[in-house]
């Protein structure tokens, strides 16, 4: 489904990815690990248009028939063919509401012009409806329901995650890309993390990409994990064999 | 929207209009004037709070888009013969001359023209953010009044525009007193200004409660995110933009016909910042305190006047001090920044003021 070849980004004189290469397939839920600096967020940011590549190329096809290639296209045009993502550090829309924060997420299959829309004619407010109808949808899944009308800043840590998910899956994604999900959570929430990741992966058909540091959450529901150091790409496998790579052990722990 | 809140705005729309129309009848005719800037500056208000309070995009070109819709409905609604008058340094190109559209036309005309050029401008200007698109705005803004200085056969230059026909309401008078016998002076039509803040309210609350105002608003919130939903940026700024700028060419065609004349001085920037503290004030992406705050600050405008004359501050009296009443104006924006909360609003900042000295 995602086809990672050979990408390299260099800001000036620093290569923050080097030569990196992996594939997503469909249905699968693929890790990408690696400590702090490593080069992981620029892959993100590169699979969602944010950068362009200074070498190689990444290809999306969300079916067998069509296919595109990413290195030409914007973030908001990468959002529509179906690539979503959330953000290291939670970037909600902080002073609307639950249910806005969602709706804003349908606002890319809107058809309707914007005369029409202010004017409310009949072919807007059905879309409007509709979308008000998934939003809907989405938060009762995503057990938000409840506080559709605060403010998206007023929710807890954990809800807000959760709320950014929802957004994203507004969009209607076919692969998902999670950027550390499980960052500052504690225990017990990670846990139910996981669950959540294998239950809307279920639920929504996604093919998941996801960045994470707690090991936990890798090895817990990874099918596949991707090690990166300094840019570089040191291993790749299933948890098991990464847990037991002597590199990956090396450039997390060092050695004497 | 459900049909019963719809038919309370188209409800509510109509008693306004009806009060429009008795307040019309019955305040005098310096009332009426205000009253009529007041719905002015709610155009005004309101467009530069679309741009500025709901899209988040710095804009300090305001000036430039009202000049625009001013010179376009000056120069549509004035007669052949008064242009000849105007135009007496250099005569006006001809097939402008005679060009001569019915008001409304032009009006709407003029807010055609300032979002033609809005479109222009922000087609490469919104590409910057923040202070950046602050300072280009402010200097497309100085340049449209700097050309406008110069094209001398076409906006009279620096002389400005003179006699540019009123709108009164001096048949609906007439007819009052011949039959009702009630002698009142006829003063200018409130119904065109007041219909034109109606319908431009009505206008951006539909916007922003739409899907495309809960783009602009997701923008201002933060770009990033909202690119990655599949926003495209560049054409939701463009489209607020623009429509932001119609409406300031609305208002500056209202304004040219209010005031009767105009000339480039009146477009500097200190027009614009006039409307910046509507903005502040009302709030940002505050429809109800944008409202609140044209109509207070234009009537503490009049009101203040007396700061600008001698002051008898009971044992002694002042020299006259010209532009004291701006002073005033700064401080009230001070105070309102000071105490300003997350939303912005005044109610919420006199709710601030309150807590603040009520605790101690």
């Amino acid at each position: 489904m995602l086809k990672i070849n050979n990408i390299t980004m260099r800001f000036g004189g620093v290569v923050a990815v080097n030569a990196f290469t992996a594939e997503v397939k469909k249905d699968e839920i693929v890790g990408l690990i690696g400590p702090n600096g490593a080069g992981k967020t620029t892959v993100f940011n590169m699979v969602t248009g944010v950068y362009k590549p200074t070498e190689g190329n990444i290809v999306f096809s969300p079916s067998e028939e069509n296919s595109h290639s990413l290195s030409t296209l914007s973030p908001d045009e990468i959002a529509k063919i179906g690539i979503c993502r959330t953000f290291q550090n939670i970037r909600l829309f902080k002073h609307l509401s639950v249910m806005d924060n969602v709706f804003i997420g349908n606002h890319l299959r809107l058809k309707s012009g914007l005369l029409s829309s202010v004017f409310r004619l009949p072919n807007y407010t059905k879309e409007e409806k509709e979308m008000y109808d998934k939003s809907k949808y989405l938060l009762e899944k995503l057990d938000l329901y409840e506080e559709k009308d605060e403010k998206a800043f007023s929710l807890p840590y954990g809800k807000q995650r959760r709320l950014e998910i929802a957004r994203a899956l507004a969009t209607e994604p076919k692969l998902l890309l999670l950027d550390e999900p499980a960052a500052g959570m504690n225990p017990q929430e990670t846990q139910e993390l996981m669950e959540f990741i294998r239950k809307i992966k279920e639920e929504f058909n996604l093919t998941i990409f996801l960045i994470e540091h707690h090991m936990e959450v890798v090895m817990g529901v990874c099918d596949r994990i991707y090690v990166l150091d300094h840019g570089a790409h040191i291993a790749d496998g299933s948890p098991n064999e990464i847990q037991n790579n002597p590199k990956v052990i090396e450039a997390y722990l060092g050695v004497d | 929207m459900e049909k019963k809140k719809l038919t309370k705005y188209i409800v509510s729309m109509i008693l306004a209009i009806i009060a429009i129309v008795i307040a019309n009848i019955v305040l005098d005719n310096y009332k009426v004037r205000i009253l009529n800037l007041c719905f002015i500056y709610i155009i005004l208000g309101l467009s530069l709070n679309l741009i500025y309070g709901f899209t988040g995009l710095f804009s300090l070109g305001h000036a430039g888009f009202m000049a625009i819709g001013a010179y376009t409905v000056a120069i549509l609604t004035m007669s052949q013969e008064t242009k000849q008058m105007t135009y007496y340094m250099k005569p006006m190109v001809p097939f402008l001359e005679s060009l001569n559209t019915p008001f409304l036309v032009a009006v709407i005309a003029g807010g055609l023209m300032a979002a033609l050029f809005g479109f222009l401008i922000g087609a490469p200007v919104l590409k910057l953010t923040d202070d950046y698109l602050a300072i280009a705005t402010l200097g497309f803004s100085e340049i449209i009044r700097i050309i406008i200085i110069n094209m001398q056969s076409i906006t009279n230059g620096a002389l400005g525009l003179k006699g540019i026909p009123q709108k009164t309401n001096g048949t609906i008078m007439k007819f009052l007193n011949d039959n009702f016998d009630i002698g009142i002076k006829p003063s200018i039509n409130l119904l065109w200004a007041g219909v034109a803040s109606v319908v431009t309210i009505a206008f951006i609350y539909l916007l922003i409660n739409s899907s495309y105002g809960k783009a602009f608003k997701a923008i201002r919130e933060d770009e990033i995110a909202a690119r990655s939903m599949g926003i495209n940026l560049f054409k939701h700024k463009v489209l607020s933009f623009t429509i932001g700028s119609f409406f300031a060419g609305i208002g500056g065609g209202l304004l040219a016909v209010s005031l009767g004349t105009i000339d480039p001085t009146l477009f500097k920037f200190s027009l614009t910042w006039n409307i910046i503290l509507i903005v502040v004030l009302g709030g940002m992406g505050n429809i109800k305190g944008t409202i609140v705050s044209a109509c207070l600050v234009t009537i503490a405008m009049e009101a203040l006047r007396f700061l600008d004359e001698p002051l008898k501050l009971g044992f002694m009296v002042t020299e006259a001090m010209p532009g004291l009443r701006m002073v005033v104006f700064s401080i009230i924006l001070m105070a309102a920044v000071i105490f300003k909360r997350d939303d912005g609003s005044l109610k919420s900042a006199l709710e601030k003021v309150r807590g603040r000295y009520a605790k101690n």
